[in-house]
């Protein structure tokens, strides 16, 4: 894994997907998780909704439709990346192209994977997200520094991140690096247990 | 805080294996004590360690196994698994050479102590109370049933805890979750957690670890605590937990890797101290009322659509919600009992322990499952299967017309060949009911084991109740 690129700033159209609950086994289904590397991913991400039986492009799924090309924010309806820990979602999704990810809840796993990979969980509120899910391909401006997303209606909506992710996501920090500063730390917390596990 | 506030039983570990306090700027460093890895979500982090020349730092304190790709059908060799996938094949062959070039002993293929990793961990006792436990899989909640702090992660967290058995975490909100009453008979632990599922919505648990408690909890053994457990990731919360009590410390007295003498005289005073103390408040309580539970089966695309057996589907909801009774074919306002099923699956991490087999057998007994109903029971470990065996229940479930297999995930997640074919309905012991999940077009409903048997002995989705007389 290369020490993430710095993310400042996401300008795009969006892309809507109108569903509640999108659950991780939706963004990568389990069959394709016996890879052993992350590359690739987007060609099977949301697979099941996008493909067809037969594998040809499913012309009614959102991504397949010529609007969607070139969108690097997706926003779906709330509880988006239940389910399992597979940071494969996330790479999916980046691999693919998007850069983010709207909407009024997003679970936890993923949102902690989300930010290590480059891609911008964003959390707004239901209003936001109904004007959002009704308003298909708006362009939209995601300002990391500020952590607010611009509308084209005029209004600009702050959305929460944990100020160290922030700062990882705006630097290209990897958090590995950040960790191994602490082993003088670790070391001193394992000689002054207690008990040993 | 002053150690004399009263705190909760997370926030007794929380604090006990913070390296470095979070501050507003960064999160706190938190040490692990037991990492559970398989070969699914840790080929790109073995990655990132052998890019940087990084060892693993505590190989002792991580415990391997294989579950998600293994084959369920007795295979003999590694050259036979090419048969169920390549690309599993290659995931398993990986982490043989990933446990062998970092040194990690590795309960492999060809171990009697292979299983499901949320099986096998308490199983071999290295599943403890006040330790923080986490896993690259999200059903690592489980392990909360002993008192643990046990959550999942992603694989770059995976990289971090092998590289420094620390994870950068801000410190969760808890939750209380207060069982109230009693159980009824045919009743189980899973219909409880189906039933607060229900109740608060898969994002009801959302950023939040959750404490169960009540009569109810107490009165569980062990494996039904861990269902209960299980399930807290399709709360949506980061973990659930249960005080540890003279019913965890009698399960693992004597487990291989439990304490042993004057160690576990030492361990066991430590931890009659990790219960929530009285005074101690959470950020939100609920209470589910057992007095009113019955058998509870799910009706949609994820565990919080679900219905007690004998109550109808509800009639309306949002475009998800159609969405949803579409893709399952079933009929808002009518129960779903009568609906026919193809498969029955018991497994997977919430129900593929022994008193769960044992549940499944009991109604099995002497009878046979329907015509055209394929059913499947696969153990959650190798020792599970053994002590199955050696009660027969292999023999009752191969007698009622069951499969009976070697341990996996199987079927729960349909990765290593065991899968519902498109369209047909599974009442399956496992834990998500999502659209495919153990299958391309395959339908879920989850069930307790007992659900599932009598579900396979009519054909369709039953009430095990009469069963139970
Ligand atoms: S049994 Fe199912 S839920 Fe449990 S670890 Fe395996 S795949 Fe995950």
């Amino acid at each position: 894994m290369n020490p993430v690129e710095p993310l400042k700033t996401v300008q795009s159209r969006t892309v809507v997907l109108a569903v509640a609950d999108v659950d991780t086994d939706q963004i990568i289904p389990a069959r394709f998780l016996t890879t052993t590397s992350r590359e690739g991913l987007g060609a099977k991400l949301f697979h099941d909704w996008r493909y067809l039986p037969d594998g040809a492009p499913n012309p009614d799924f959102v991504l397949n439709q010529p609007a969607a090309n070139g969108c690097r924010i997706l926003v779906a309806d709330r509880n988006f990346g239940c389910g399992s820990s597979r940071e494969h979602a996330p790479w999916a999704l980046t691999d693919y192209g998007f850069r983010a990810v709207v909407s009024s809840e997003i679970a936890d796993i993923f949102r902690s994977n989300a930010l290590k990979n480059g891609l911008l969980p964003i959390i707004v509120d239901a209003d936001t997200l109904a004007w959002l899910l009704e308003h298909p391909g708006v362009e939209v401006t995601i300002d990391v520094a500020a952590s607010t997303l611009s509308l084209p209606n005029g209004s600009v909506v702050s959305y929460p991140i944990d100020a160290f992710s922030r700062y990882c996501l705006l630097e290209g920090i990897d958090q590995l690096g950040y960790l191994r500063k602490h082993d003088n730390e670790i070391r001193r917390f394992e000689e002054s247990r207690s008990w040993t596990p | 805080m002053s150690t004399d506030s009263p705190r909760t039983l997370f926030e007794k570990i929380w604090s006990e294996h913070v390296v470095v306090e979070e501050t507003a700027d960064t999160p706190a460093v938190l040490y692990i004590d037991l990492h559970l890895i398989h070969e699914v979500t840790t080929p790109q982090a073995f990655s990132l360690l052998r890019e940087k020349g990084l060892p693993v730092r505590r190989p002792g304190l991580t415990l391997a196994t294989m579950d998600h790709s293994t084959p369920t059908t007795p295979v003999s060799s590694f050259k036979d698994l090419e048969i169920v996938g390549e690309g599993a094949a290659k995931q398993v062959l990986r982490m043989e050479q990933n446990c062998r070039d970092f040194g990690l002993e590795l309960l492999g293929f060809d171990s009697g102590l292979r299983g499901i990793v949320h099986v096998i961990g308490p199983e071999l006792g290295a599943t403890q109370p006040g330790k923080t436990i986490v896993c690259g899989d999200s059903h690592t909640s489980t392990h909360g049933a002993f008192g643990a702090l046990a959550f999942g992660i992603g694989t770059t967290e995976v990289g971090h805890v092998l590289a420094t058995q620390c994870l950068l975490q801000r410190k969760p909100k808890t939750l209380l979750i207060e069982v109230a009453g009693r159980l009824r008979p045919g009743v189980s632990a899973k219909d409880v957690i189906l039933a607060t599922i229900g109740q608060i919505g898969v994002d009801g648990g959302t950023g939040h670890v959750i404490e169960y408690r009540g009569v109810p909890i107490s009165a569980m053994d062990m494996e039904a605590r861990m269902t209960i457990c299980n399930m807290s990731i399709e709360a949506g919360a980061r973990a659930g937990m249960i005080a540890p009590d003279d019913t965890t410390f009698e399960y693992l007295e004597g487990r291989p890797r439990a304490p042993a003498g004057a160690d576990w005289e030492r361990a066991i005073a430590r931890w009659r101290a990790l219960p929530s103390d009285d005074e101690a408040t959470f950020d939100r309580t609920v209470t589910v009322d057992a007095d009113r539970l019955e058998p509870m089966v799910t009706f949609g695309t994820n565990p919080g659509m679900v219905v007690p057996i004998s109550a109808p589907v509800p009639g309306d909801g949002d475009a998800s919600f159609r969405k949803s009774l579409e893709y399952m074919q079933v009929a808002p306002n009518k129960p779903l009992t009568d609906t026919r099923v193809d498969v029955v699956f018991v497994g997977s991490c919430t129900n593929s322990r022994l008193s769960d087999l044992k549940q499944a057998a009991a109604i099995l007994e002497g009878r046979t499952i329907a015509s055209g109903v394929r059913m499947l029971v696969v153990p959650g470990s190798q020792q599970v299967k053994k002590a199955a065996e050696e009660l027969g229940l292999d023999q009752i479930f191969r007698a009622a017309g069951a499969e009976w297999r070697e341990s996996g995930c199987s079927m729960c997640l349909g990765m290593n060949g065991d899968t519902v074919p498109a369209g047909q309905l599974c009442v399956s012991t496992s834990n998500r009911n999502f659209e495919g999940r153990q299958g391309k077009g395959a339908r879920t409903i989850l069930a307790s084991p007992l659900t599932a048997a009598a579900s396979a002995v009519e054909g369709r989705v039953a009430d095990p109740r009469r069963y139970l007389e």
